[in-house]
């Protein structure tokens, strides 16, 4: 559910207003240059974007997934980039916010929701990717707290965020193995690989995250030993949603310039939209994005209840979205035949960048296997 | 501290803008409206003040218009002011500066104990400008206009105005009435937290009645002017295009000499 229709579309407009006049401008100069826009995230905390359905206690805007999927499709039609970063972070600043004790809350949290400090997740590493339970990254005891050693790959904002939330071995095989900790980024021991050159989401840095060493105590710990999977996947539940409406937001934009487009265009002495093989593109383009939106709404609100069929309903929702975007990106470049492939219009930049949603957060394939999961165990 | 900013709820520039075929006036019900841009540099610049001071300043926003001005208020309650004024009243339609700045100088005066009154430096619909200077003089204020930086001090207001051949400072005492420009600072977007707490503030509706001004000195009828006729402006013609043949310098040579630009 979200917060009230009134109160939702004053803020869906405050974002719109904000992304379009801070991020839009910018982003394809962002995407060429590679450059990871500070200022422009600190503007977006001052919004409150930065703890989107954080409590309010610890600074959040105590808001909820429903408000939040609505947000990220206003920014992701200024960046789709852009705002899958926010997504990322708002991800790490709830799991220390839902998962973190009273002192880690007041740690951590505040500087986050302001986007004062940027958050980085940490799970993947090179040899385990969708199979994450089977993570080689220790986490053994010490005196009074932990060592931390191992490498995480694909990790966003890596070297430029200042909270890293890590999910290492403390235990046996698996995923009950697993804890999750947070490492701040001056903390001995922790460096960064080289910034990894990739086809999109070129505005938010990609690192490799390496643990040399690197000496926590115990109160970097969130929840108890063996708690990390747990902690991680729940936060994928609504971060799967947010990445989901961000591909909403980029397939919006480049579908409404498409539109636009054969409005505009002339060939065999007519507008192009008056071609009937053009306007079935056009409606099926419409017709995916709308049930993406129906489908991401529902799955947030059962996010927003606790529902037990949230898990699932992300993971239909992740895959469904994901994929239709792509698709409308992909064919809203075709619509704009030459010019779709020139940077100079941005419709290649939403297929670059729509590209990898299908993969991250746990590939599309992960999803499927969720869902097939659930249907064989009787729960879907 | 007590300050008043007055905003006008204007057709959003970005539309098409059209005008009543009956009586001239601006179309405002078929278009989207909004806060007028130039006012919010001045509710910010009030939330500055606010916020500077760290006492119990207040700001009030007021606005005149229909119905839908009421939009105007509450996205200024967004931006952080603390409360809101609306004078609706149907007798109002079609009301020109002179009744406006009446209007508003009643409501400034119903609030009372008004230590600084904030204005836009123009609205972005009628851009006449004119309104706080109307407004300052009805109110027996000192009027210091075009600010692009405000500073106070104490019971004085001191001001910077940049000109096209000088940059002047104009100190006022308080209370005052201030325009600012759109250079004096960058207005904020309203905050989740703003949009929420927008709810709670309260905002008090005067009719014509409430403030004590006669239906007859407001509206189309009392305006000192007549908009008698309207013309569209006509479609943008298409530019020259010379195909270089070999004299092309010379053609556009001739082009820039009958446009009388060289």
């Amino acid at each position: 559910m979200s917060t009230g229709s009134d109160e939702t579309a004053a803020m869906a407009a405050a974002v719109r207003e904000f992304a379009q006049e801070r991020f839009a401008p910018h982003a394809a100069q962002w995407d060429r240059e590679k450059h990871f826009p500070m200022d422009a995230l600190r503007a977006a905390g001052e919004l409150g974007l930065g703890g989107i359905w954080l409590a309010e206690d610890v600074g959040g805007s105590g808001l909820t997934r429903g408000d939040g999927v609505v947000f990220f499709e206003e920014l992701a039609r200024a960046d789709p980039a852009l705002a899958a970063y926010i997504s990322i972070h708002n991800m790490v600043a709830s799991m220390i916010d839902t998962g973190g004790t009273p002192e880690q809350r007041e740690r951590w949290v505040p500087r986050l929701a302001s986007f004062e400090h940027l958050g980085s997740y940490c799970l993947t590493e090179p040899d385990a990717g969708s199979d994450a339970g089977a993570l080689r990254s220790t986490a053994n005891r010490t005196e009074g707290g932990y060592r931390l050693d191992g490498v995480k790959q694909f990790i966003s904002g890596a070297g430029v965020s200042d909270v890293y939330v890590v999910m290492a071995r403390t235990g046996g095989p698996g995923a009950k193995g697993v804890s999750a900790f947070v490492v701040e980024k001056d903390t001995p021991g922790l460096s960064f690989g080289a910034n990894e050159a990739k086809m999109g989401w070129n505005c938010q840095p990609t690192r490799q995250v390496v643990l040399d060493g690197v000496e926590v105590g115990e109160d970097a710990r969130l929840g108890a030993e063996g708690d990390g999977f747990r902690i991680a996947m729940k936060g994928l539940d609504g971060g799967r949603l947010n990445i989901a409406a961000c591909s909403l937001g980029g397939a919006s934009w480049a579908y409404e310039q498409s539109v636009a487009h054969l409005r505009d265009r002339e060939a065999f002495g007519a507008p192009l939209i008056d071609a009937q093989a053009l306007r079935f593109r056009l409606a099926d383009m419409r017709t995916k994005l709308h049930a993406s939106r129906l489908m991401l709404h529902d799955a947030a609100a059962r996010v927003d209840a606790g529902d037990p069929s949230a898990t699932v309903h992300s993971a239909m929702t992740k895959r469904f979205v994901t994929d239709a975007c792509f698709e409308v990106a992909n064919d809203a470049l075709q619509l704009h035949g030459g010019y779709g492939y020139l940077s100079e219009y941005g419709i290649e930049k939403v297929v670059r960048d729509l590209r990898v949603h299908q993969i991250l957060e746990g590939t599309n394939e992960i999803m499927s296997h969720i869902v097939g999961r659930a249907i064989a165990g009787g729960t879907a | 501290m007590n300050i008043v900013v007055c905003v006008k709820h204007v057709p959003d520039a970005q539309s098409d803008r059209t005008f009543d075929a009956a009586d001239n006036t601006t179309e405002r019900e078929a278009v989207d409206g909004l806060l007028s841009e130039l006012d919010e540099y001045a509710v910010e610049e009030a939330l500055k003040i606010k916020e500077a001071a760290g006492d119990d300043t207040t700001v009030t926003i007021l606005t005149m218009g229909p119905a839908k001005a009421a939009d105007a208020v509450k996205k200024s309650l967004q931006m952080g002011a603390d409360a809101g004024v609306h004078v609706s009243d149907d007798a109002l339609a079609g009301s020109d500066s002179i009744a406006t700045s009446l209007v508003l100088a009643k409501a400034v005066e119903k609030i009372g104990g008004v230590d600084l009154v904030l204005t836009g430096m123009a609205s972005t619909d009628g851009t006449m400008s004119v309104v706080p200077a109307m407004l300052a003089e009805r109110l027996g204020l000192p009027q210091v206009t075009f600010a692009s930086e405000l500073t106070l001090d104490g019971s004085t207001v001191t001001i910077r105005r940049d000109g096209d051949v000088a940059t002047e400072v104009v100190r006022a005492s308080l209370p005052a009435v201030v325009s600012v420009t759109d250079q004096i600072n960058e207005p904020r977007y309203p905050s989740f937290k703003g949009i929420m707490a927008a709810k709670k503030k309260p905002v008090q509706t005067f009719s014509l009645a409430d403030l004590g001004v006669d239906a007859s000195e407001v509206g189309l009828d009392a305006a000192w002017t007549k908009v008698t006729q309207i013309t569209q402006r006509p479609p943008r013609q298409q530019g020259l295009v010379v195909t270089d043949d070999g004299n092309g310098g010379a053609v556009l040579a001739q082009f820039l000499t009958m446009q009388k630009f060289v």
